[in-house]
C-alpha cells in the first residue's frame, strides 16, 4: 500500500515539456531512490509532490485521496517534507527554535521555551548515532551535516508521512554520509517513505528499496530490486557509457617531481610533504575539515603556507596570492562554483576568459589575451563540449556541468604546468563527469601535474594514480591506486593518527 | 528536455531585444518637452539643455565605474565643490593661470581617489561610509580654503569650458565646448570600460570579488582604478560647473546622489556588476529632462528633490522586478 502515489503526471514551462505521463509512489518504510541527470525532471517532479508546482495533468493521491496542494505548506501539513541541498535554517537562532519556527509552544502567551527545547532533545535523541547536537546550540554554529540534521528534525517533528531527501549528501564527507545513513534507515523503519535524489550510484545500492530512472521527463527505467549501477547509468543516459573512468597512467607516463612542498605548514596544515609529478593524477582523500581545501589553498596562494618550501620544476617559488600562483603556471578549480568560481552576470566567453585577461594588460582590447585570442578560447570552449546556444549568452542559464567545463576551459587555456581540481564534479550530471576524468587525464598525459580534491571516495579511487590520505591538516598515509575504500576510511579516521592536541 | 532542445531554448531567450528601456524614456521626455515649449526644437534649445546636462553625464560616466565594481561614490559633489572653490583661489583672476590649475586640480582628484579606492579595498572600510567621510572632509576643505565667502572670479580662460559656445558650426549653428568635453569624456570611458581587458575585469570584480580574485585579478588595483575615474570625472565636471554656475561652497551639493540616481536609470545594478557607461549618460540626461520639464511646469526645486528621491527607489525597484521575471 503506497502513502502517496503520483499518477500520469505532466508539467510543462513555457517552451519546454519538464514532465509527460510520470507516475511515481511509495509505500510506508521505503527507500525509492530517484535518480536521473540534470534537468531529467527529478526536482520538478518532487516539486509538484510538496506543493511548489501544480501539474498540469494527472494527480497526487495521499493515504488514498487525491489531494491538491496550493503551496508548501498545505503539502507540510499534509505530512510530505523536503530536505533540500540548500537550508532553510535561521543561523542566528538555537536548534529548538528553529525546528519549532511559526509553530512555537507557549504558555499564557509566552513561548515556552523549555517545552520547545525538551521536544527537540526527545527527536534527536531518537536519530541513531553520535551527534552531540545541543537544542541551544546557534544552528550557524554547526557543521553541515549537523545542519541537515536539523533539517531533518524539523521535518520530523511536523509528523512527515513522506520525506524527501535532495541529494543529501553533497557537501558531506564519508563518515558524516554515513551517520546519515543510519538515519534514513532509520527513518524507514518507522514507516515513513522515503524519497532519496542522489547522482551517486554507491548510494543507491546502500539504500534503495527501489529505484526510477527519469529521462527527459519520462520514465526511462524503473528497478523494483536495486541493479548494478552499470544498469542505472545506462538507463540515466540512454545508453552505455563505457569505460566510466580513463585508464590509469602507465609507468612510463609518469615524469619527474614538478611540485615539491617540504615541511610546509599554517593556521590549518602542519608539516606538509608533498610531491606531484608530470603525468600523475594525485588523490586527496580524508574528512571534511581535514585540510584538503586547505591544502589546495595553500598551493594556489589563496592561503598561502606560512612556512615550509615550495619548488617548482627544481627552482624554490614563493606563492604568495593566486595571481602569483597562476603566474608559476599553478591553476585552482574552486569547489564552490557558484561563489568561488562563476561570475553569473557574464556570458560564457567571458567567464572563459577572464584568467587569460587578468594575466595581461589592462588595456588590452577585449579579443586579445595573452593566452590566445577570443577565436582560440572559443575554440577551448567547443573542445571542452560546453553546450550552449551561444558563447555570449549569460553562463547562469546553463547547467552545473556546463558552467564547470566553461571553468575548466578558463584554466585551459593558460597551458598549466599543474592543475588543483577541488570536488570537481560537485552537483555536476554523469555526462559532465565523464568529460571532466577525461580532460583531467588528457592534462596529465600532456605532462602536467594534477591534484584531485574530492568527498567522492569511489571517484578519487577510480581517478587517481595514488591517493594521500590526510587528518587534521596533515597528510598521513599514502596509497597506491587500486585501493580500497575501507583502507582509506581507516587512514582518514584511524585512531593510530590522530595527534594529541 | 534534451540538450538539443535546452539550447535551441537557450539561443532563443538570448535574442530577445536588448535594447536598455532607458532611451525610450529619454525619447518621451524629450518630446514632451518639445511639445511643451517648441523653442527648444531650436538649436539654442537643445544645445543649452546637453550644455546644461554635461557635468551630470560626465559625473554618470564616472560614477558608473564605482557602481559596476560593487560600490559607492559619495565624495564626487563635494570634490566639485572643492574644485570650483580651489581654482577660484588658484587662478586669482589671472587667465594664465588656468593652463597649470587644470592639471593641478586632475591631480588633486586623482588623489582623492587614490585615496577613496585605497580606504575601501585595502583597509575594507564599506564605500559608502568611506566616500561619506571622504565628501564631509572635502567639504570642510573647501570651506577653509575659501574662508567661507569665496570671493573672485574665474577667468574667462577657465570659464571657456563649461560656458562658451562655438558660433557658426555647420548644422547646428551653435555648439556648446561642454558638449564637446561630454562627447570627449563619453567616447573615452565607454571604450574604457566595454572595450578593454580592464571593463570585463571591472565587471566581474563587482559581480564575484572572490572569484576573481581566485581567477588572479588584481581586485584592489581594479577598484582603486574605478575610484580614480569616478573622481577624475568630478573634477571635469567641476571644472564646466565653474565656467557657468559661478564659484559658491554649495556648487556641488545634491550631485553625488544625482550621479547615482542617473547610473541607477541607465539600469546599473547597485552591488555591482551590471551597467553601460552610455546608459548612465542617457540616464543623467533623462534626469536633466525630468528637471526641465518640472521647471516647465513650474514646479518649485522642493518638488525636484521629491521626483528625484521617488525616482531613485522607483528605478531599483523596476529593475529588480524585471531580473526576477527574467528568472534570475
Amino acid at each position: 500500500m503506497s502513502v502517496f502515489a503520483m499518477e500520469g503526471i505532466t508539467k510543462a514551462f513555457p517552451g519546454v515539456k519538464a514532465l509527460s505521463d510520470v507516475s511515481f509512489a511509495c509505500a510506508a518504510g521505503e527507500v525509492h531512490a530517484l535518480v536521473g541527470e540534470n534537468g531529467a525532471g527529478k526536482s520538478t517532479l518532487m516539486k509538484i509532490l510538496s506543493g511548489v508546482y501544480q501539474p498540469d495533468a494527472g494527480r497526487v493521491v495521499l493515504g488514498g485521496e487525491t489531494v491538491r496542494f496550493r503551496h508548501p505548506v498545505d503539502a507540510i501539513a499534509a505530512g510530505v517534507s523536503v530536505i533540500h541541498q540548500e537550508f532553510s535554517l535561521l543561523p542566528d537562532r538555537t536548534v529548538a527554535q528553529n525546528i519549532f519556527l511559526g509553530r512555537e509552544p507557549s504558555r499564557r502567551g509566552i513561548v515556552d521555551e523549555r517545552a520547545m527545547e525538551r521536544d527537540t532533545a526527545r527527536i534527536l535523541k531518537s536519530f541513531t548515532g553520535e551527534h552531540g547536537i545541543s537544542p541551544q546550540s546557534l544552528v550557524g554554529d554547526l557543521s553541515i551535516a549537523a545542519q541537515q540534521m536539523v533539517e531533518i528534525a524539523k521535518a520530523v517533528s511536523v509528523d512527515a508521512k513522506v520525506l524527501v531527501f535532495d541529494e543529501p549528501t553533497a557537501a558531506l564527507d564519508e563518515a558524516e554520509c554515513e551517520i546519515l545513513f543510519a538515519i534514513v534507515e532509520d527513518l524507514a523503519r518507522k514507516g515513513i517513505a522515503i524519497v532519496y535524489i542522489t547522482h551517486r550510484m554507491r548510494e543507491v545500492t546502500r539504500l534503495a528499496d527501489r529505484v526510477t530512472v527519469l529521462k527527459d521527463g519520462e520514465i526511462a527505467a524503473r528497478f523494483d530490486d536495486v541493479p548494478e549501477p552499470q544498469a542505472i547509468v545506462a538507463a540515466m543516459v540512454g545508453r552505455d557509457i563505457g569505460e566510466f573512468y580513463p585508464p590509469p597512467a602507465e609507468p612510463e607516463e609518469i615524469g619527474g617531481p614538478l611540485l615539491v612542498v617540504e615541511d610546509g605548514g599554517n593556521a590549518r596544515l602542519k608539516n606538509i610533504a608533498l610531491t606531484l609529478r608530470a603525468g600523475e593524477i594525485v588523490g586527496l582523500a580524508g574528512v571534511q575539515g581535514a585540510g584538503r581545501t586547505a591544502l589546495a589553498a595553500a598551493l594556489f596562494g589563496a592561503e598561502p603556507f606560512t612556512q615550509g618550501r615550495v619548488s617548482l620544476a627544481g627552482a624554490r617559488v614563493d606563492i604568495a596570492s593566486p595571481r602569483a600562483a597562476i603566474a608559476a603556471g599553478i591553476v585552482m578549480l574552486p569547489g564552490d562554483r557558484k561563489a568561488e568560481g562563476l561570475v553569473l552576470m557574464q556570458s560564457v566567453r567571458d567567464n572563459a576568459m577572464l584568467a587569460a585577461r587578468a594575466a595581461g594588460r589592462m588595456l588590452s582590447g577585449i579579443a586579445r589575451t595573452p593566452f590566445g585570442t577570443q577565436r582560440e578560447i572559443d575554440a577551448l570552449l567547443k573542445a571542452v563540449d560546453v553546450r550552449a546556444g551561444s558563447f555570449d549568452q549569460e553562463i547562469a542559464t546553463l547547467s552545473g556541468g556546463n558552467q564547470q567545463k566553461a571553468i575548466l576551459a578558463r584554466w585551459l587555456a593558460l597551458k598549466p604546468r599543474v592543475l588543483l581540481f577541488v570536488e570537481p564534479t560537485r552537483g555536476v550530471d554523469v555526462n559532465a563527469k565523464a568529460g571532466i576524468y577525461r580532460a583531467m587525464r588528457e592534462l596529465a598525459r600532456g605532462g602536467s601535474a594534477i591534484l584531485m580534491v574530492s568527498s567522492d571516495l569511489p571517484e578519487v579511487l577510480g581517478v587517481a594514480d595514488r591517493v594521500l590520505v590526510m587528518q587534521a591538516g596533515r597528510i598521513v598515509s599514502e596509497r597506491p591506486r587500486g585501493t580500497s575504500e575501507a583502507d582509506i576510511m581507516h587512514d582518514a579516521t584511524g585512531e593510530a593518527h590522530r595527534v594529541a592536541a | 528536455m534534451s540538450a538539443a532542445d535546452g539550447t535551441a531554448r537557450e539561443a532563443r531567450r538570448f535574442r530577445l531585444p536588448a535594447i536598455n528601456p532607458v532611451w525610450f524614456i529619454l525619447a518621451a521626455l524629450i518630446a514632451a518637452i518639445a511639445i511643451e515649449n517648441a523653442n527648444f526644437l531650436a538649436p539654442i534649445g537643445y544645445m543649452n539643455f546637453l550644455k546644461r546636462a554635461a557635468p551630470l553625464a560626465i559625473l554618470a560616466a564616472g560614477q558608473v565605474y564605482v557602481i559596476v565594481s560593487g560600490g559607492f561614490d559619495l565624495s564626487v559633489g563635494s570634490l566639485i565643490t572643492l574644485t570650483v572653490v580651489g581654482s577660484s583661489m588658484l587662478t586669482n583672476n589671472d587667465p594664465a593661470a588656468t593652463y597649470w590649475v587644470i592639471p593641478l586640480m586632475l591631480a588633486m582628484g586623482a588623489v582623492v581617489g587614490l585615496v577613496n579606492g585605497l580606504v575601501v579595498s585595502v583597509l575594507r572600510v564599506p564605500s559608502l561610509i568611506a566616500t561619506l567621510g571622504m565628501m564631509i572632509t572635502l567639504n570642510g576643505l573647501a570651506f577653509l580654503w575659501s574662508g567661507g565667502a569665496p570671493r573672485g572670479y574665474l577667468p574667462e580662460t577657465f570659464r571657456f569650458f563649461g560656458r562658451v559656445n562655438l558660433l557658426d558650426v555647420p548644422l547646428v549653428n551653435i555648439l556648446p565646448v561642454a558638449l564637446l568635453v561630454m562627447i570627449g569624456v563619453g567616447t573615452l570611458l565607454t571604450l574604457l570600460m566595454h572595450r578593454t581587458a580592464y571593463g570585463k575585469l571591472l565587471h566581474a570584480v563587482g559581480d564575484n570579488p572572490r572569484a576573481a580574485f581566485l581567477a588572479g585579478v588584481p581586485v584592489a588595483r581594479v577598484r582603486v582604478t574605478a575610484f580614480v575615474i569616478s573622481s577624475l570625472s568630478a573634477v571635469v565636471a567641476g571644472i564646466l560647473l565653474g565656467g557657468f554656475a559661478g564659484v559658491s561652497t554649495d556648487v556641488g551639493a545634491g550631485y553625488e546622489l544625482q550621479a547615482i540616481t542617473a547610473a541607477v536609470i541607465g539600469g546599473a545594478q547597485l552591488l555591482g556588476g551590471r551597467g553601460t557607461v552610455p546608459a548612465a549618460m542617457a540616464g543623467a540626461l533623462t534626469l536633466n529632462a525630468i528637471f526641465t520639464l518640472l521647471n516647465f511646469l513650474g514646479l518649485p526645486k522642493p518638488v525636484r528633490d521629491v521626483v528625484q528621491g521617488l525616482i531613485l527607489i522607483a528605478a531599483v525597484a523596476l529593475a529588480t522586478l524585471r531580473r526576477r521575471r527574467a528568472g534570475r
